[in-house]
């Protein structure tokens, strides 16, 4: 019981932190249709910025500022690059953001080295806040679950009840008439990118000091991004997030499974003696490799995704 | 108010376009028939700024002929697509309200006078767009792009494929349209609704306009409808 219950807190917890990043990332797709390799380095600069203003200001200064600085960066980034790219077609639009991922690296790199930097979290929100049998919960955790509910309820309010939110709808099926109806979709397109980057900015911010903050933070989450856009559905927020809860509660449960399926077989009275070796792996080795296992599974049996209207 | 002059337009290394000139007067309703391919549907996206082509479009004395279709659409300029392209995820109210450009300013049309005109579209305010019947949606589209209180409106094909209950609505539409003494340009296969509504037409044919006249002399004249129109 406790076992489930603190693996589901903290599943929650990861779930909703690929949400905040896959959400910007499946709305830039299905509006912009550019599949944005270098999603995951607004994350980490998110992180890098927010441990820059930490140090200089504060934590709550670098929750607000970092993520609007990545948002900028965002629209720049579409403004002036993407948007040219643009010109020559889908294939020169991807290639312009593998390329960026890379530079993204090599400037942090460059500006905080090679090693992790001490990006921590604020003293304020260090400790426990309840403990559960015998597991302890961070306030953090708590406090990472509340940045993203809040972040969730102004997104969902913003593309409900604002008319720009409803221009960015519209725009996810039919952007050309969207257009002919007198509205300027691509500086809508740089606001969708912007807010899409600023979002994977704030993941950074609360995700950099949970977890780690360094230059291989954005190759640590950016494929199993792709994967929670892939398997929630190409186009689908909703999508998204049902697949970021999925993905992150089943492998925060499975990673603290040391069962092998022989384990299993043997709790049941099966005694299997020469298993092959797979069968004999542990659902904690297993964990990593899941969510490209899904993946797999959902490409073959139902391309769409869970939820996506769309299949390419 | 709209002067197209000797329009070129091209998909790949197909000439679809080859110089076409036509005309639509302030309050007019003008029609532009032809064929499946003969270069209708190109002729009024390159007017709306959706296909790039070289010539001249002159709107209310200002050229617009490479402004981006939003930049046209501020000009005064409605555009009606043949697939209707309503939003199929926004409701019917939703999708009337992104047809409004500028909030602030007051237009022709409102949103509670399209549905006391089409009560139709009144009882189904709150339902997703998606889910309307082909009428319904063709009126959604019409009445969508009039929110926008367009001086000129380019209405593609908008009877293809619906029911005769379903025609007879757009006919009344036009109607409407034409009281109010905003500008029509519609691009229509069949002859019916052009001859009923239109005060003149243009008939094109393999990228060019060869027939131009009224309704009437497109009816007195057997060999030309027999020549572009019919199949």
């Amino acid at each position: 019981m406790e076992f489930a219950l603190i693996s589901l807190l903290n599943g929650v917890t990861y779930g909703l932190l690929l949400f905040m990043l896959s959400s910007g990332l499946t709305l830039i797709f299905s509006m912009m249709s550019v599949l944005n390799f270098a999603h995951a380095s607004f994350y980490m600069l998110g992180a890098y910025f927010a441990y820059q203003i930490s140090g200089a200001a504060s934590f709550w200064a670098a929750l607000l500022l970092a993520p609007l600085l990545v948002g900028v960066l965002g629209a720049l980034v579409e403004r002036f690059g993407i948007r040219k790219a643009h010109r020559f077609g889908h294939v020169a639009e991807l290639l312009f953001t593998f390329g960026l991922s890379f530079l993204a690296i090599e400037v942090v790199q460059l500006v905080w080295g090679k090693a992790a930097v001490d990006y921590r979290v604020p003293s304020t929100l260090q400790g426990t806040l309840f403990t559960l049998y015998s597991t302890s919960y961070p306030i953090y955790k708590a406090f990472m679950i509340a940045v993203s509910v809040f972040m969730l309820a102004g997104l969902y309010s913003f593309l409900t009840y604002t008319r720009i939110g409803l221009i960015i709808q519209a725009a996810l099926s039919r952007p050309d008439m969207v257009q002919a109806l007198g509205h300027d979709v691509p500086r809508i397109f740089t606001l969708v990118f912007a807010g899409g980057t600023a979002l994977a900015g704030l993941a950074g911010v609360i995700g950099g000091n949970a977890l780690v903050t360094e230059p291989g933070m954005a190759d640590a989450v950016g494929p199993i991004v792709f994967v929670v856009v892939v398997v929630g559905g190409l186009g689908s927020l909703t999508g998204a997030f049902v697949a970021s809860l999925l993905i992150g509660i089943l492998q925060t449960f499975m990673v603290g499974m040391n069962y092998s399926f022989v384990d299993f077989a043997r709790e049941i009275g099966l005694d299997i003696h020469s298993a092959p070796l797979l069968a004999r792996l542990s659902l904690t080795q297993f964990a990593p490799v899941m969510p490209y296992l899904l993946m797999v599974a959902i490409l073959i049996f139902r391309p769409r995704g869970l939820m996506g209207a769309r299949e390419t | 108010m709209l002067e197209v002059k000797d329009l070129h337009a091209f998909y790949g290394k197909s000439h679809v376009l080859q110089g076409v000139s036509l005309s639509v007067g302030r309050g007019e309703i003008v029609a532009l028939l032809g064929r499946n391919g003969a270069g209708r549907s190109t002729t009024v996206k390159a007017i709306m700024g959706l296909v790039s082509a070289q010539g001249s479009v002159r709107f209310k004395n200002e050229e617009i002929l490479g402004l981006k279709a939003h930049e046209v659409a501020r000009k005064g300029i409605g555009y009606v697509p043949e697939d209707r392209a309503i939003f199929p995820d926004l409701t019917v109210r939703q999708n009337l309200v992104l047809g409004i450009k500028d909030p602030r300013k007051r237009g022709r049309w409102s949103v509670e006078e399209v549905f006391s005109l089409f009560p139709l579209l009144a009882e189904r305010a709150e339902t997703a767009g998606g889910v309307l019947s082909g009428g319904e949606q063709q009126m959604l589209t019409l009445c969508r792009t009039m929110m926008g209180d367009p001086d000129l409106v380019l209405i593609d094909e908008p009877t293809e494929g619906l029911a005769p209950k379903a025609v007879e609505q757009v006919g009344e539409f036009l109607t409407a349209v034409k009281k109010r003494g905003i500008s029509a340009l519609l691009v229509e296969q069949k002859l019916s609704i052009s001859l009923q509504i239109s005060e003149r037409l243009y008939l094109m044919g393999h990228g060019k306009i060869v027939f131009q006249g009224t309704p009437g002399d497109l009816r007195a004249n057997e060999g030309v409808r027999k020549e572009w129109l019919e199949v």
